[in-house]
């Protein structure tokens, strides 16, 4: 069903984990259809990525996807990091099942939404930076 | 340890429908000594099948499988009876091929309820006699969930059923050959089995149909089984569905006091190993086989590729793989939220499974778990709640 290197991400997932006083946060997706994603970012007074981590509670594709997309964006500028898409995601772990398509979107989102949350701290516009759509509904409350 | 989604053939089931391919291959339905020795073979599956029942042979009809049987029950009921009613009570848990085909009824204009379940699974009959309605004609409700494993009260629903005088099926795919079933004792008067369930082949089920029951075919063509189902007979299927129904049958009460006191060994070390962790389906009534976990903040299919990766075949309660995104219709019911449906497991044992294994399983995925949860938001998010709850 997967690619060898989506299957290679999803057993040894780059940058995985948190970065405190990161730059800027972004979490998106929805428990509902099974994916949540959070990027960290830490980018530098020249506007370089510094450090990505991520979060994924998701399938194998989601943890792929989310690790790739930090490896696509890692040192890179702000603008370069919006040109990363959800293609060029696909595209370099050789390619997801159709109904996994929507993860990589789900990466392109998240980073995006790290952006956001970076313009927002420091008072800045990204050009062609849109608000990300953060679809993460409240988690329902439930105790097992 | 996914023994619920199909089992091997057993040597001695494959040894036994072997003459039926090239040597004893007459058609059943011919005159000739050929054809009678083929003949012969099905008659005595079908009465093997029958005394697991309780019926008679003559009640047995073969089909190609589970999902032919229930579409058969349920749409020939339906259509055999709508001068009478158009209602249709089942419940929310059913298996696709009966949900599916409700859904297909209500389409041709038949009205179906689908009744809700407790949080273990059951369905109540009380909500089953406050569902019928004077033009009720059928109430099919499974005997056994296929994933969860929760054993339903089908001879409650079956005396309700008769003494309003409506007919009775019951999907027994996962239950049949597991659970001792008794159409007569349970008030039964359809009930749908498959082979591959019980170590037979695949391709091969029954429709008992009570006596007397009003039926119309499904399949219609040549005279088979009393012209109720028509099509040339898979010889080799039931004489190996027939098979396996006599070793699971002579199997059946020590298989299920193995499979059960392993499968709440695996239930227990789970619990009490792997935090945020919950039984689905209730403790007890379940099928001796089927052990059903959600782990929060873990996804399912994560979880599936990693057990794979170190030989253990699970299966989970979503759905993804398949191409929707919706998590079970079965953990929905039972009122889990979507994100611990997500996260769940079913694992199904069989008689060749050993502690060491399930002591495997155990280990493994409290590796797993952690893993998974160490990458995961919503544990992050957790752990940080509770840090400030604690300050």
């Amino acid at each position: 069903m997967y690619s060898e290197k989506v299957i290679d991400h999803f057993n040894k997932p780059r940058n995985v984990g948190e970065i405190k006083n990161s730059s800027g946060i972004g979490t998106v997706g929805n428990a509902k259809c099974g994916d949540i994603m959070r990027m960290y970012l830490n980018i530098d007074d020249n506007g370089i990525i510094r450090d990505v981590k991520f979060k994924t509670f998701g399938c194998g594709a989601a943890i792929a996807t989310s690790s790739m997309a930090t490896e696509l964006v890692k040192g890179k500028t702000i603008q370069e990091a919006l040109n990363v898409t959800n293609k060029a995601v696909m595209e370099t772990l050789d390619g997801l099942p159709p109904a996994k398509v929507h993860c990589s979107l789900l990466a392109e989102e998240a980073i995006h939404a790290a952006l956001w949350d970076y313009a927002e701290k420091n008072n800045i516009r990204i050009e062609g930076l849109k608000k990300p759509v953060n679809d993460v509904e409240e988690s329902e409350k439930y105790d097992i | 340890m996914n023994n619920a989604a199909t089992t091997p053939v057993k040597q001695e089931v494959f040894e036994s429908m072997k003459p039926y391919f090239a040597e004893d291959y007459g058609n059943p339905s011919g005159f000739s000594n050929f054809s009678e020795r083929s003949k012969d073979a099905i008659e005595k599956a079908r009465d093997t099948i029958a005394g697991l029942l309780g019926a008679s042979g003559e009640e047995i009809y073969f089909t190609s499988g589970g999902t032919e049987s229930d579409n058969w029950a349920l749409k020939a009921i339906a259509f055999a009876n709508r001068k009478k009613g158009t209602h249709i009570i089942t419940s929310k848990i059913e298996h696709h091929a009966i949900l599916r085909t409700c859904e297909w009824l209500g389409k041709a204009g038949f009205d179906v309820t689908y009744v809700n379940v407790d949080e273990n699974g059951f369905v109540d009959s009380k909500e089953i006699r406050r569902a019928i309605r004077s033009d009720t004609i059928l109430i099919s409700v499974m005997t056994a969930n296929n994933e969860i494993g929760t054993i339903q009260p089908i001879r409650e629903i079956g005396t309700i059923a008769r003494e309003r005088k409506i007919l009775f099926h019951t999907d027994a795919v996962q239950a049949y050959g597991h659970i001792a079933i008794n159409v007569n004792e349970c008030g039964i008067d359809l009930l749908s089995a498959s082979g591959h369930k019980i170590n037979g082949p695949k391709g091969i089920g029954i429709l008992y149909i009570r006596k007397g029951t009003v039926i119309g075919s499904f399949m219609h063509g040549g005279e088979q089984e009393h012209g109720r189902r028509a099509g040339t007979y898979n010889t080799p299927g039931i004489v190996g569905f027939g098979k396996a129904t006599e070793l699971a049958q002579a199997s059946l009460a020590t298989r299920s006091t193995f499979e059960s006191e392993l499968r709440d060994y695996l239930i227990d070390r789970i619990i009490a190993e792997i935090p945020y962790s919950r039984l689905n389906g209730h403790k007890t009534k379940r099928l001796p086989n089927n052990v059903n976990i959600s782990f929060k903040y873990v996804e399912g299919e994560s979880m599936l590729i990693m057990l794979d990766q170190k030989g253990i075949c699970a299966s989970g309660g979503s759905a993804c793989t398949s191409g929707s995104l919706d998590p079970s219709h079965v953990l929905l019911a039972i009122g889990l939220p979507h994100e611990i449906a997500h996260g769940s497991l079913r694992i199904t044992l069989s008689e060749e499974a050993t502690k060491e294994e399930v002591d495997y399983v155990v280990e493994e995925l409290k590796k797993i778990v952690q893993r998974l949860r160490s990458m995961s938001p919503l544990y992050e998010d957790f752990i940080k709640e509770k840090k400030e709850n604690v300050q």
